[in-house]
This record gives C-alpha cells, structure tokens and sequence, in this order.
C-alpha cells in the first residue's frame, strides 16, 4: 500500500491527469509577486513548482518561498532543492527543515553550474549528485536515517521526485541515469519542457521501468521572439516551425497568441493522454501565467 | 604532470625587488614551456641586472634534489626567489631556502600531455579511484559536476554547458567507452555516495606504512 502524503501525490495515485506549473522565486524580499501568480493558478493546477536558484542565480530560497506560497496562497508546492549549493549536511538539515514547514513533495535538481550563473565565481558543491540526494532522501522518509545511518527523530513524510530530459542526444545516457533515479526511490519524474509530441513518447518509451509518473515539461511562448529565441538560443530545443509560424502569424495580438497555444497544446496534452502512459504535463511560462489557466481550462472542456 | 601557465601579471610581483634569484623545473614546467631553460633566460633577460643567479632544478619539489643543486651560495644574497615551478616546487623551495619566494606560475591541474601542445586534466588526486568501474574515464576530474551518476541535463549533443558546449560531456564518454567494451551493466547501477573525506587536507604519507 503506497503511502500518500500529499494531494499532487494523491491525484497521481488516483490516476488523474495532473497539471502542474512553475514559480520562480527572484532576488527580492518581497513575496507579493509570487503569493499573487500562486493564487492565480491555484484553481487549476494540483501543485506548483518553486524554483530553486534556476540557472544558478541566486534567488530567495525555495524551502520558504514554498512555505509562504503554501501558506498564504493555499497552494500545495513542489519543492526544487539543487545539490549544487549544499553539501549533504545542509540537504539534510534543509530537508527536516522543509518537512516541518509542511513541504511534501520534493524534487531534486542537479543544477545548472555556478559558472553559468550571476555569481560566476562561486564554489560548485556537488557532495553528492540528484540519485545519491534521493536515495537518500528516500531512506529518511523509509528508514528514518540520515545518509551516514544516524538516526532521525520523528517521522518525515514527504515524496520525492527527480527531473528528466526527452530531448538528450544522445538519449540512451539520460535514459540509464533517468532509471537510476528511479531504482533510487524517485517517486515522479517531471520534464525539461518539450514541444515535439514524439520526443516525449519515445522519453516515456524507453524508461520502461517500474513505472514511476511522468509529467511532460511543455512551454507556451508569449510571442514569436520568445519561440525563436528558444529554437535558436536555448541549447538541445527545438521548437517547431510550424507552431513557431503561427506564432509569427498572430504576432502583436494578445488574444491570437493565447488562441495559438491554447490551440497547440491542447492538441498536444490530448495526445499524451491518449497514446503515452504520462500522468500529467507541467506547464512553465514566463510572465504568462495566464495561458496555463486557460489551456488548463480549454483541456478539461474537451476532455470531460 | 602538474600544468603550470605563467602568471599574467607576473612582473608587478617582483617589482619591488632588486636582488632575484630565478629557479626553474626541468619536468613539468620544462614541458609545460613554463618554467625550462627558455623561460628562465627569457625572465632573466626582461629583469637585467636585477637578477643575481638562476638555476634550473631536474625537481625542485623533492627535497633530494634541492639539497643536491641548490648550493646555499647561489641564492645566499637574493632578496627574493623566483620560482618557476608549480605550487608544490615552490613551497619546497620556500621551505628548503627561507627566502622570500615568488610563484611566477599558477598551478592549474594534473593533466595529460597531448600532442601539439595541448594538455588535458585526468586526475583530482582524489584518494579513490573508480576509473575500473568507468571504462577508464575520470568523471571527478573530467565531470564539471563530479558527478557519479551522470550525465546531467547540461549535456547538449554530446557537450557540456559549462564549456559552453566545446568540451566532451564525460558521461557521454563514458556510456560510450563501457558500451564498446560490452559493459553496459556499469550503467545500471546507482554509485553511492562517496566518502570526500579521502581529500581532507593536507595529506600526508610515509612510504612503507
């Protein structure tokens, strides 16, 4: 009998098609943007990922944005914690910390490297990799120790989930490294965002091990620009061309645009849920949190 | 072999001293073009008359040798030495002398010498060795991550994010390395974390122990 300690993982559990979205904490001390784009999305989505230091900016710390979004905007959260910034004692810590808090789903994260990030010259951590953070994670949960065997009082309660990447080349690699993860206790995988159907099938294809959830990573684009600036900037995505001409064609009307994604991804999650084993899709914008409520929306018309 | 690049600003460090005494390595930093026989006279030359001596050293971070060639004469009435060596030579030095020393190379990794003068990292010293169960590829060293279960999702078509996609991705390497020597069972299992208490520092040995 699975034990379940948190709705994101009950819907899983239940067979539901799950949508998930994204918030990304910034530099700042003010957490009215973030509690505002949670309550906006919060009729829609079963939980919402809280960034943690994305592309190796140091931002407000995921653990308590999750918690203020939690709290103040009644939203459950997905936790992101990097094994870039902390050694496996401050995992550790940040982990009980984070239970205590009412965090229960947790994803691990490799992390983009410091050099990549707004303060290059930074001291990269890596103590231990993404697999190593959730088998450990997952003896806390089930055994109750910590990584070296010491004991935990209490019990924590939470799941842990790991990341993937549909669009690896090669992919056999990503594909052993996504099984491991799996072998050590992922209980969800969510996906770097993918805009071609087939890429994601043959993702879900080929983990082909005791299946643990997938969510689809999928990204709407605000305008043409954006696409073409993923297509053309973004290393290892590729954003089709004729999603990216209708978005040229819609170019500077608000509402066209919205019809395009709306219309595009539909399209695409039906087909997902209808061809593909995948639980669910995780819907990441930037500044367009509207467009995941509406495609939400327009999913649940045609589906039902 | 230990990779030395010249320091940058090297000539501001020995600006304020009249009275120098410049010690190159005849190994690595002779192979590196960092500190031979070239590169000492080619110093010696840019600091004229302010240089008293130099000597190029077969090893100047083995004791042995120092106590050997580096005659207490040579360097007696130098303000300051000047060592082009990596790191390790130059504390031995620094040790051996009690001089005031002056690194005039920075030290940048254990490496392999390839051909046309190029040299690439393969080790980190890392007190555990796993290059068995990696078809012989480091991915302490050769991981920008040292991650043990790789690849990342910084890898694109074969490249790591953090060379901005010149450099191979060592997982890729790997996979492909332990999937021709028909290995592929490697790829399966989970490597546990591992125990970083192996570079606590410093180290310190005695042969025979």
């Amino acid at each position: 009998m699975k034990r379940i300690f948190s709705d994101f993982m009950r819907a899983l559990n239940n067979n539901s098609f799950v949508f998930t979205s994204e918030i990304e904490p910034k530099k700042t001390v003010n957490v009215e943007g973030i509690v505002n784009i949670a309550k906006k999305l919060k009729n829609y989505v079963i939980a919402c990922n809280i960034t943690d230091n994305p592309r190796a900016h140091a931002y407000m710390n995921s653990i308590i944005a999750s918690y203020i979004i939690q709290k103040e905007a009644g939203m459950e959260t997905i936790c992101h914690m990097t094994v870039r910034d902390r050694n496996r004692l401050a995992l550790i810590s940040d982990i009980l910390g984070a239970y205590v808090l009412g965090i229960r789903n947790i994803l691990a994260i490799t992390g983009d490297h410091t050099t990549m990030g707004d303060n290059p010259s930074a001291l990269p951590v890596y103590d231990l990799d993404s697999t190593q953070f959730i088998k450990m994670v997952r003896r806390m949960i089930d055994e109750g120790v910590d990584l070296a065997g010491n004991k935990i009082n209490g019990e924590i309660k939470m799941h842990i989930g790991a990341v993937g990447n549909p669009n690896a080349n090669p992919l056999e690699p990503e594909i052993y490294k996504v099984r491991r993860k799996i072998m050590a206790g992922a209980e969800f995988i969510q996906t770097q965002i993918v805009f071609d159907l087939d890429k994601a099938k043959r993702f879900i294809e080929e983990i082909n091990a005791p299946p643990p959830y997938v969510l689809i990573g999928i990204f709407p684009c605000n305008s043409y620009k954006m696409a073409d600036f993923i297509d053309k900037k973004i290393p290892g995505i590729s954003v089709p061309a004729e999603y990216k001409e209708e978005l040229r064609r819609a170019e500077g009307f608000k509402d066209k645009i919205n019809e395009v994604n709306i219309e595009y991804f539909s399209e695409m999650i039906k087909e997902l849920r209808k061809t593909t084993r995948a639980s669910g899709v995780h819907i990441m914008t930037i500044k367009y949190e509207d467009i995941v409520c509406k495609i939400i929306e327009n999913v649940k018309s045609i589906m039902n | 072999m230990i990779i030395t690049k010249q320091k940058p600003n090297l000539l501001k460090y020995v600006e304020n001293y009249d009275r120098i005494f410049i010690i190159g390595c005849g190994e690595c930093a002779t192979v590196c073009k960092t500190g031979g026989e070239e590169q000492v006279e080619a110093l010696s030359k840019i600091l004229g008359d302010r240089v008293i001596g130099k000597i190029v050293i077969e090893s100047p971070c083995n004791v042995k040798f120092l106590k050997k060639d580096l005659k207490p004469s040579l360097y007696e009435g130098a303000k300051a030495i000047l060592a082009l060596c990596c790191g390790i030579g130059a504390q031995t030095i620094a040790e051996f002398t009690n001089k005031e020393i002056i690194a005039g190379l920075d030290t940048l990794f254990m490496g392999e010498v390839g051909m046309k003068g190029k040299f690439y990292e393969k080790c980190r010293a890392c007190g555990l060795c796993i290059l068995y169960e990696t078809g012989g590829i480091c991915p302490i060293s050769r991981c920008a991550k040292k991650l043990l279960n790789g690849p990342c999702g910084g890898m694109v078509d074969e490249k790591c994010e953090v060379s901005n996609y010149s450099k191979d991705c060592a997982w890729v390497l790997i996979y492909k390395r332990l999937k021709k020597l028909g290995r592929e069972s490697e790829l399966e299992k989970i490597r546990e974390a591992r125990d970083w208490s192996t570079i606590s520092q410093p180290g310190e040995i005695t042969l025979g122990d």
